[in-house]
């Protein structure tokens, strides 16, 4: 077989490192205030995505909707084994929410024809929404399967994984083409070969490159694919700001209110009364 | 702009019981329909739903949908997403809101898409406001206000959905009070029996391995957690052993988990549980925003860290400064002996 499989990552702020002052005034994020990682469960989403390939034969396309800088992770895909890579890039994409940012992908889906498996990180870690792969499945009408913890196999044009669920979990079948959303237990994801390194680490977008230098890296094959709003046909009222119902109102600062907290020494005696005070407030009844 | 519709929560179902996290935001849900005086509705889906009927009216549901069909009573996302979505194009209802649970964030996404409306995802609060369009001066009143952490928990946004219905929100588990049960209800209850076309779409649970839940940290009334500064697996002993003595559960941070100190069903905060118990016995924690997003309603915090500055003792009431490989040991003899 020969299955055409998309994998859908992002690149994130590095929430780790955040601090109020990479907030705009609005509500959206000034990425350019922080550092910007692959998102962590989209590479497992990847690796997943490699595995099958190995395992049944195919090709392993990387698409990422950012800013021109975004292609960074399109990059690192590429070290890591994909096959080929889009960067969806347009000033209209910009500040959408989970709905345009579902009906873009999905457009740029259908542009690439033929679809077996799209593959998903569960969840970003930046909003933590985990509600862009089941909408994007919604978008092209395609049975989904959230949280998989390890693809089982394919067989007869129907893929099986494990999925967590409440109370344990549950071995789902669905038929092809199919969208999976990955969680951080499935797979480790391989490092990137020092090899594809070398080979694509000069790789870049259109929007990365002067237009004399994209033309030599065309000539070279390390050109990264671009695609608009217009290339994937897209309606503009459905991206971007415009086509994102969610407003943010207010963003607030997490301010943690101090207690009038209670110091005890770590002497026998002083923990002896700490324990009393409990026990007469009935903690440990 | 219709602002006068109902209320809906979606009743998710595990078996012939209504998952508690259904119950709490429906009592949220409750609240709310009253600010708004619109009623507030359970939707149900399943084979032989009607009992649930009568446990929604009792718990004060003004009125209950039925979606009947034997393909609906195991969930699986397609027909449930699909029938519930032709049934919120019926009613128009003004707020739809369902459990951030695997399954609620399962079937939310699919429903918004499919109504092509704002979503706003794992709630920690609800409340109604008003919001004005920052470009166009328009003020929306009696809107949902959907608050929840964003940016990694350091920061807690207020998102809104002036133009489209419903207003969809998934909410955490854990932070909302359960409502109370009265004898009767008087909820109106409406029945439609959903066709469900047998599609080949429709996905098959051919497998299940069920987990018991060893771990009940929701309803445990004292936790002692574990963190980073326990220092290894074998360390990570006294941590059970203080639980063991004080009947307590054991709780983690995902610093203690990802160092392979005990598993994932113990992780407490924004991407683990949140819980409420009346003692929470932090020891080598930090008190990351992300911990503590899941620990601080708890009714009294004690904290044990060799830093007096770790964060841990902004929310703490209690606090130790010290290393709890000598504390612990001292409060498990001393507590043998004050016991009462
Ligand atoms: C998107 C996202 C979601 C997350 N979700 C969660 C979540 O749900 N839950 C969670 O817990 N974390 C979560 N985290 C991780 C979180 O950011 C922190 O990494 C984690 O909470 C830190 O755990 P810790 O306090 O155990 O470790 P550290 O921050 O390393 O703290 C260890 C503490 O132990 C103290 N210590 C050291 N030795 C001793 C000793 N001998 N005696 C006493 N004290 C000692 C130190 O002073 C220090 O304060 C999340 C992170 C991200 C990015
Ligand atoms: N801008 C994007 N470009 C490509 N994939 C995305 C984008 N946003 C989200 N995704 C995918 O959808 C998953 C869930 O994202 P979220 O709903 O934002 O938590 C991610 O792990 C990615 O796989």
């Amino acid at each position: 077989m020969n299955y055409q499989i998309i994998v859908l990552v992002k690149q994130v702020p590095d929430t780790k490192a955040i601090s109020s002052k990479a907030m705009n005034p609005d509500g959206t994020l000034n990425r350019s205030a922080l550092p910007a990682i692959f998102n962590p469960e989209d590479l497992h989403a990847l690796e997943a995505g490699l595995q099958l390939r190995e395992r049944y034969g195919g090709i392993v396309t990387v698409i990422t909707m950012g800013p021109p800088s975004a292609a960074e992770v399109l990059r690192e895909s590429l070290y890591r084994g994909a096959d080929e890579v889009i960067l969806l890039t347009d000033r209209h994409f910009a500040g959408s929410d989970t709905l345009a940012t579902s009906y873009i992908l999905s457009r740029a889906i259908s542009k690439t024809g033929h679809y077996d498996i799209i593959l998903c990180g569960r969840q970003a870690i930046d909003g933590n929404t985990a509600q862009v792969g089941p909408q994007v499945a919604e978008k092209l009408g395609l049975p989904q399967i959230t949280s998989v913890e390890e693809i089982v196999q394919i067989d007869s044009g129907k893929i099986s994984a494990w999925k967590g669920v409440e109370r344990g979990k549950e071995l789902l079948e669905v038929p092809l083409p199919a969208v999976l959303t990955v969680v951080d237990t499935a797979s480790k994801p391989r490092p990137p070969s020092a090899k594809k390194i070398m080979r694509f680490k000069k790789a870049k977008a259109p929007g990365e490159a002067t237009p004399e230098e994209a033309q030599a890296l065309k000539d070279r094959g390390l050109l990264i694919r671009e695609w608009n709003a217009e290339q994937i046909g897209a309606d503009l009222s459905r991206c971007g700001v415009q086509g994102s119902p969610t407003k943010v109102q207010k963003i607030k600062k997490v301010v943690l209110k101090a207690k009038d907290i209670k110091q005890y020494a770590a002497t026998d005696e002083s923990l002896a009364q700490l324990l009393q005070e409990l026990i007469q407030e009935h903690t440990f009844d | 702009m219709k602002t006068d519709g109902e209320v809906w929560v979606y009743i998710q179902r595990q078996g012939q019981e209504i998952a508690e996290a259904s119950l709490e935001i429906f009592s949220k849900g409750k609240d709310l329909a009253k600010q708004l005086a619109v009623p507030v509705a359970a939707v149900v889906l399943g084979d032989e739903v009607q009992p649930f009927a009568e446990t929604m009216s009792r718990y004060g549901a003004h009125k209950v949908y039925l979606l009947q069909a034997p393909q609906l009573e195991q969930y699986t996302t397609l027909p449930q997403a699909r029938a519930i979505t032709r049934l919120v194009k019926q009613y128009q209802p003004a707020i739809f809101l369902l459990a951030a649970t695997p399954q609620g964030r399962d079937l939310a996404p699919r429903l918004a898409s499919a109504l092509g409306v704002g979503l706003t995802a794992d709630c920690t609060d609800l409340r109604i406001g008003t919001y004005v369009d920052p470009k166009t001066k328009q003020k929306h009143a009696n809107l949902l206000l959907q608050i929840r952490p964003a940016w990694g928990g350091n920061l807690i946004a207020t998102i809104v959905n002036p133009e489209t219905r419903p207003q969809m929100a998934t909410v955490r588990e854990g932070i909302m009070r359960l409502p109370e049960q009265q004898n009767s209800g008087t909820a109106e209850i409406i029945t439609i029996q959903s066709g469900v076309s047998s599609e080949d779409l429709t996905p098959r649970i051919i497998g299940q391995r069920i987990t018991e839940r060893r771990v009940n940290l929701k309803q445990a009334k004292i936790i002692v957690s574990g963190g980073a500064g326990v220092g290894t697996k074998e360390k990570f002993h006294l941590i059970h052993q203080l639980a063991q003595v004080l009947g307590a559960e054991v709780g983690a941070t995902r610093a203690a988990i990802d160092a392979g100190f005990i598993d994932h069903d113990h992780q407490v905060g924004q991407t683990g549980t949140t819980v409420r118990p009346k003692l929470y016995i932090a020891c080598g924690i930090s008190g990351t925003i992300q911990h503590l997003a899941g620990m601080e309603e708890s009714g009294k915090i004690l904290a044990i860290n060799t830093d007096a500055e770790a964060p841990i003792f902004s929310v703490a009431h209690y606090g130790i400064v010290g290393d709890l490989h000598e504390v612990i040991p001292a409060l498990m003899r001393l507590y043998k002996t004050q016991r009462p």
